[in-house]
């Protein structure tokens, strides 16, 4: 391959502006064979790959893409499988450009490789063709380990450790598997379709998927152990959403992100009435926030049929902690950027309906905690803003019915998990924990890599516990 | 799935249905909630518990038809399944030992009162309960209500059994001194207590029945002002004094969805529910 052409990645197609915003199908459209192989083509095969220390599960980046390049694609995705349970999600929803593709080399003269895409391919196909599960081989010490939560730090977690052979229930308080894949991530950016086969796949590796049981209210973590699991894992995220706290905040129109996602998401309310749950969105909304739950939002909500829809961010556009790409797909789609404006109150009709918001305007004074500029309030610069739905999208906390009713579980005052990093051991013993209920909300694979901790140091205290029990 | 073991009607349109779900029926308290789907294209309904089961391992619940769901769900018949049960949801009732307490329940909501009652009575209170129908004919769990009190009235909208309305209630409360008040249902009624209570200072509980998505403390749907500070029903409560909560901006929130509501129950009505299948 000439030096020139090795300098620029394959684009992938996306569905046309005009048309996605119209529809909830997947905006991105995925390589075909012949794109896959042209951009595994470019990729060097490093003796010693860089690539990989940017993963946090350690996906083996290299040999996966060999494997591509060799037309076995199969393969690649159970090379891929080795280490990452999930790889439809992680092509899809990876921040690969501050990870695996920000380490590799071809990124100094040109694009890097697109890792996440040929990841997508890889598992894609072998999705099509019908997946094989690998036989789970009989271990000589096995436990029995409860994971609370089914999103993607349990779905890591049980999977490695029903793999190692320990007996594996997973609990889930709503009706799907999956947590913030199915409720919160929109269809057009991972299709559920693809969630409800990754969640299969891990059903078939033979974990037993409990979905309506609530831990913490159906039974305590203290009852779990005293129903016998040796070890419990808690994936519980970061349910909890933030609120303002600003007058007509409780008006109608004005929904957190996690309700209006998990309407439209998890509910499919933008199938309403077929389906039962509705979703009303009016003609000029305001999201709140400037992550990637603000940009879902602002999305879902155009194609809900939002006439204009705003991004109302108090930092500018250099601090929005939304991936580049969610930015550039949202800006595409018609998404008005409103920077260095923050709500200050909401107004409402008489029927208790939000009418509209009052901003007030900002400006970036000296760094913060954060290191980002902290954005201060310009006096007497107040404006209303005519909105008829607002949904706030400044964050989530962790949900905190497991911390409330596990004795002598420790935690920061931010709500979230204490954990030992090197094997996500809680303060109790016994008890492991990861993601966002530790880190606060963050990204997919952050989670997952802190379900592969947590998975190791669980498998290691049932050996210790287990054994020492056989010696004694 | 989840069978609905047994059904009947209480009152027109109000019916009473036994959930197979033994874990839940095991750690299920008064004042907590079940949500129920009925199909995969179904929404997540929250229902008060009324009861529960250990042998047969079922849960009860009580529900007035009003919505599509609640009309689908009247339509189902006792050995039919339902698609998702979850619970149990919310915080327990207080049900301690007060003393002499004064228990109001309005139509359908007399059911879960009625199991409130019955452990509230286990602690050893004096009950002074009252029984409120919209007519003679919508009575619900009156006699287990009377089974379980020291002081049992009857109350009417219309007036057509017992009292009309709950002003006698002032009369009730100026006599005798209450420890404690619960009142369960419509937010009309709840209003109503808690305006009779409010001047003897009497800590009046009521359970909310906010919109509620998830009822997990995920969504904030069902969220109310309570004392001037957001809570969530389904975290916090659904029990609260109801001498601090927001009822005004209550009801607004019930309400949001009510054009969308009617028309899911229009269509269904037209289209579906007429129609006998199989």
């Amino acid at each position: 391959m000439d030096k020139e052409k090795r300098k620029h990645s394959i684009e992938m197609d996306k569905q046309n502006v005009l048309d996605r915003i119209h529809n909830f199908y997947e905006v991105a459209l995925g390589y075909d064979e012949e794109k896959a192989l042209a951009e595994a083509e470019r990729c060097l095969q490093c003796p010693n790959p860089r690539c990989v220390q940017g993963c946090p599960v350690e996906v083996p980046i290299r040999d996966f893409i060999k494997l591509i390049k060799e037309k076995d694609y199969v393969g690649a995705s159970q090379k891929i499988k080795e280490k990452n349970s999930l790889p439809a999600v992680c092509g899809r929803v990876c921040p690969q450009e501050n990870q695996c593709q920000q380490m590799c080399v071809l990124g100094k003269m040109g694009d890097p490789i697109s890792i996440g895409r040929l990841e997508r391919f890889a598992s894609d196909y072998e999705r099509k063709k019908g997946v094989t599960v690998p036989k789970v081989e009989k271990a000589d010490v096995s436990g029995k380990v409860a994971v609370v939560g089914s999103g993607p730090a349990g779905l890591t977690t049980a999977a490695d450790l029903v793999k190692l052979g320990h007996k594996v229930v997973m609990f889930e308080s709503l009706h799907y598997a999956g947590g913030v894949l199915m409720y919160g991530i929109p269809e057009f950016r991972l299709p559920k379709e693809i969630v409800q086969s990754e969640v299969d796949y891990i059903k078939k590796l033979g974990v037993d998927v409990k979905t309506n049981y609530t831990i913490g209210r159906i039974y305590t973590i203290d009852e779990l152990f005293a129903d016998g699991f040796d070890a419990i894992f808690v994936g519980s995220g970061a349910g909890l959403p933030n609120f303002m706290g600003i007058p007509g905040e409780n008006l109608g129109g004005v929904y957190s992100a996690n309700e209006f996602l998990i309407r439209v998401n998890l509910m499919k309310g933008y199938l309403f009435p077929e389906y039962d749950t509705p979703i009303r969105i009016g003609k000029k909304v305001a999201v709140i926030g400037g992550g990637n739950v603000a940009m879902d939002s602002a999305r879902c909500s155009l194609r809900l049929g939002a006439e204009e829809v705003y991004i109302v961010y108090r930092r500018s556009k250099e601090e929005l902690p939304a991936r580049a790409e969610e930015v550039e797909n949202a800006e595409e789609e018609g998404v008005i950027f409103r920077l260095l404006n923050n709500p200050t109150r909401f107004v409402g009709d008489e029927s208790g309906w939000v009418c509209g918001m009052e901003c007030i305007r900002m400006e970036l004074g000296e760094p913060d905690a954060s290191g980002r500029r902290r954005p201060v309030p310009v006096e007497g610069s107040e404006f209303m803003m005519d909105v008829d739905t607002v949904i706030v999208a400044i964050g989530q906390t962790p949900n905190p019915l497991i911390q409330r009713t596990t004795e002598g579980l420790e935690t920061t005052r931010h709500g979230t998990i204490i954990v030992n990093e090197e094997n996500g051991a809680c303060s109790r013993d016994g008890v492991f924990a990861g993601g966002d209920v530790v880190s606060g909300a963050a990204t997919v694979i952050s989670a997952m890599g802190a379900g592969k901790t947590a998975a190791r140091g669980i498998h290691e205290y049932i050996l210790k516990k287990k054994g020492a029990n056989k010696s004694g | 799935m989840y069978e609905i073991v047994t059904k009947q009607e209480l009152a027109p349109h109000i019916h009473l249905i036994e959930l197979a779900a033994a874990d839940i029926a095991k750690k299920a308290k008064p004042g907590q909630f079940v949500i129920l789907r009925l199909d995969d294209k179904g929404e997540r309904v929250p229902l008060t518990i009324a009861g529960v089961d250990l042998k047969k391992g079922t849960v009860a619940a009580a529900f007035h038809a009003v919505g599509k769901t609640t009309k689908k769900l009247a339509k189902m018949k006792a050995g039919d399944s339902i698609k998702d049960v979850s619970g149990p949801l919310g915080n327990l009732a207080e049900a301690g030992k007060f003393g002499k307490v004064l228990l109001v329940g309005g139509g359908v909501w007399c059911a879960p009162l009625s199991y409130l009652a019955k452990a509230l009575r286990g602690s050893g209170n004096r009950l002074v309960v009252v029984c409120v129908g919209r007519t003679e004919n919508d009575m619900v769990y009156e006699k287990e209500l009377k089974a379980l009190a020291d002081v049992f009235f009857v109350a009417t909208d219309d007036g057509s059994k017992g009292y009309e309305g709950l002003d006698f209630l002032a009369d009730v409360l100026k006599a005798q001194k209450f420890d404690h008040a619960v009142a369960m249902g419509q937010v009309s009624l709840l209003k109503k207590v808690v305006d009779l209570t409010k001047p003897y200072g009497l800590r009046t509980m009521v359970t909310l029945a906010s919109l509620m998505v998830d009822g997990t403390g995920m969504c904030g749907a069902c969220r109310v002002s309570v004392g001037g500070e957001t809570k969530f029903a389904c975290m916090d409560g659904p029990e609260f004094n109801g001498l601090e909560v927001d009822f005004e901006e209550l009801v607004k929130r019930q309400r949001m969805y009510l054009p969308e509501e009617r028309m899911a129950s229009m269509i269904y009505e037209k289209l579906g529910g007429g129609v006998k299948r199989g």
